[in-house]
């Protein structure tokens, strides 16, 4: 029989947290994600329930504020003992352009400097690997992106900008991340992506989900201008990378 | 339609909220003041899921271009249909062409316009709540229109209600939050014993309050946040997140506001006087 890995913890009238033990870990995202898959397909199914995954923690929320949280809370361990591993979940990789040249990379060339490699070598670091996106927060669309290597790993600015241009890819200690929209921030830019990430006008208004992969893929000024008209017209494939099928 | 003559000092439309897609980021958003919103909608027969105008400090001039009926609630402030002087929580009829000026919030922060039916714009996820860049602006632009059903017969079942008077309750209900067990004995004793005062600090997002206690050092690892989390800071600061807040922190979470509580920090400004209070 196995025993939930999870702790619960109240989280007002209305919410309970569980709470994973406290690292950033493949084998438990995907453990809290089929968990919740199965929460919201049996037991906690409907409208009422909403669930916020992020890293190590699951959050459950329910909008009536008639639900017996404490009940709920005994029956989460007896539910987590009968849901399958892993089971059926899909998960996605997706590829995003990002044009790592000037005017984008405003930071670029001093990190690279702070982290005693060239330029190009840290591009090619940055670009050459998948992410793992551990949860969407902070804004809508901002994904949390697992899976830096250390040689990449710098802390933030001392002084954090005003005004980060929206789809700026930044870099600041264990995380790298994509801005979806502009907005104040303290992380060290490196170039930008030209596709949005986030549209309130589809459903679902983000096509990446807790879970999935990313790959940046960097590209030219040209490029950028040609798939930033991809993201306007919404023709961009963000599977394949480019509007153009490149496999048959 | 309404036509916004003159914004006031920030409004916006606001329903219940925006639901089933936090895990995106995105904020739930809605009336900070659920209460008076859901007053509103009752005296109006309206489904309580119906958005109306949300007002701050200081009210809009607006257009009514259509008959319907409309009342207002929430914080009491100072507004005339025509040249009448309107009392809260109480339902009118508006005339088509009629203009509805309105003056300071006097007790309270906020103030619900509601129209019979509610206003009608495009949801948006769900939810007519505006929240950039869910919606394409924060708040109502002046000379822009909503829509909503033109309505001549209303006979209300309750003409009026009093007004609820909870403004000036000074007690928050609040029940630990998920990192309460972080906090030493002497914290709790600040948080606890402290009177706290509204900082200026204060938005739809968030509400700072003052003085500061004994911070937190530990980092937790990001993780969900709600309307009503209180978050303190390695330095101490006490951080209420409102309708507005956003879905993940990095700030342990040590209590958890009740609804009630939630909407009262909707109508407290600067410098009033708040207290926790173990629910």
């Amino acid at each position: 029989m196995k025993s939930p890995p999870f702790q619960i913890k109240p989280y007002g009238p209305d919410a309970l947290l569980l709470e994973w033990p406290k690292k950033v870990d493949l084998d438990i995202l995907m453990d809290i994600l089929s968990f919740q898959q199965y929460l919201s397909k049996n037991h906690l199914a409907g409208d009422a329930w909403e669930f916020v995954p992020v890293y190590h923690s699951l959050t459950v929320i329910n909008r009536t504020g008639e639900a017996e949280m404490e009940a709920i809370a005994q029956r989460l361990p007896e539910w987590y003992r009968s849901c399958p591993e892993h089971g059926g979940l899909k998960t996605t990789r997706w590829e995003l352009p990002v044009c790592y040249e000037a005017p984008f990379g405003l930071d670029l060339a001093n990190t690279a400097q702070r982290l005693k490699i060239t330029p190009e070598a840290l591009v090619e670091m940055h670009s050459g690997r998948d992410y793992r996106v551990y949860g969407i927060g902070f804004l809508p669309g901002f994904l949390y992106l697992g899976g830096i290597p250390e040689a990449l790993q710098i802390p933030r600015r001392e002084e954090p900008r005003l005004k980060v241009p929206r789809g700026s890819v930044g870099l600041a200690g264990l995380q790298t991340g994509v801005y979806p929209q502009e907005s104040p921030g303290g992380w060290h830019i490196i170039g930008n992506c030209p596709v949005p990430l986030f549209d309130a006008h589809k459903d679902p208004p983000c096509l990446v989900s807790p879970g999935d992969q990313i790959r940046f893929r960097s590209v030219s000024k040209g490029e950028y201008e040609l798939h930033k008209l991809e993201g306007e017209v919404g023709i961009y494939n963000y599977k394949k990378g480019s509007s153009h099928a490149q496999d048959s | 339609m309404l036509r916004i003559l003159r914004t006031g000092f920030f409004t916006s439309l606001q329903d219940r909220g925006r639901f089933h897609y936090r895990h995106f980021g995105v904020p739930v958003s809605g009336a900070m003041d659920q209460i008076a919103l859901d007053r509103a909608n009752a005296l109006l027969e309206n489904d309580p899921d119906a958005a109306a105008l949300e007002i701050t400090m200081q009210g809009p001039e607006l257009e009514f271009t259509e008959p319907t009926f409309i009342v207002l609630s929430g914080a009491s402030l100072e507004a005339r249909l025509g040249e009448d002087p309107l009392e809260m929580n109480r339902v009118y009829p508006v005339a088509a062409g009629a203009v509805l000026t309105c003056g300071h919030v006097m007790e309270g922060l906020r103030t619900y316009i509601s129209v019979k039916g509610g206003f009608l714009s495009e949801p948006i996820l769900g939810s007519r709540s505006q929240y950039y860049p869910v919606t394409s602006e924060r708040s109502l632009l002046k000379g822009s229109t909503l829509p909503y059903e033109a309505c001549e017969e209303f006979s209300p079942k309750l003409l009026k209600v009093s007004s609820p008077g909870y403004f000036k309750e000074q007690e928050l209900r609040v029940f630990p939050g998920p990192d309460f067990e972080l906090l030493t004995e002497r914290q709790l004793q600040q948080l606890f014993e402290t009177e706290f005062s509204v900082s200026k600090e204060h938005d739809r997002m968030a509400c700072q309050i003052t003085p500061s206690i004994e911070g937190i050092g530990t980092n937790i690892i990001t993780s969900a946040t709600l309307p009503g989390t209180v978050q303190l800071t390695p330095a101490g600061t006490l951080i209420i997140l409102m309708r507005d807040g956003q879905t993940t922190g990095g700030y342990p979470r040590i209590l958890q506001l009740d609804s009630h509580s939630l909407d009262l920090m909707g109508q407290k400004r600067f410098g009033d006087r708040i207290r926790f209070r173990r629910a």
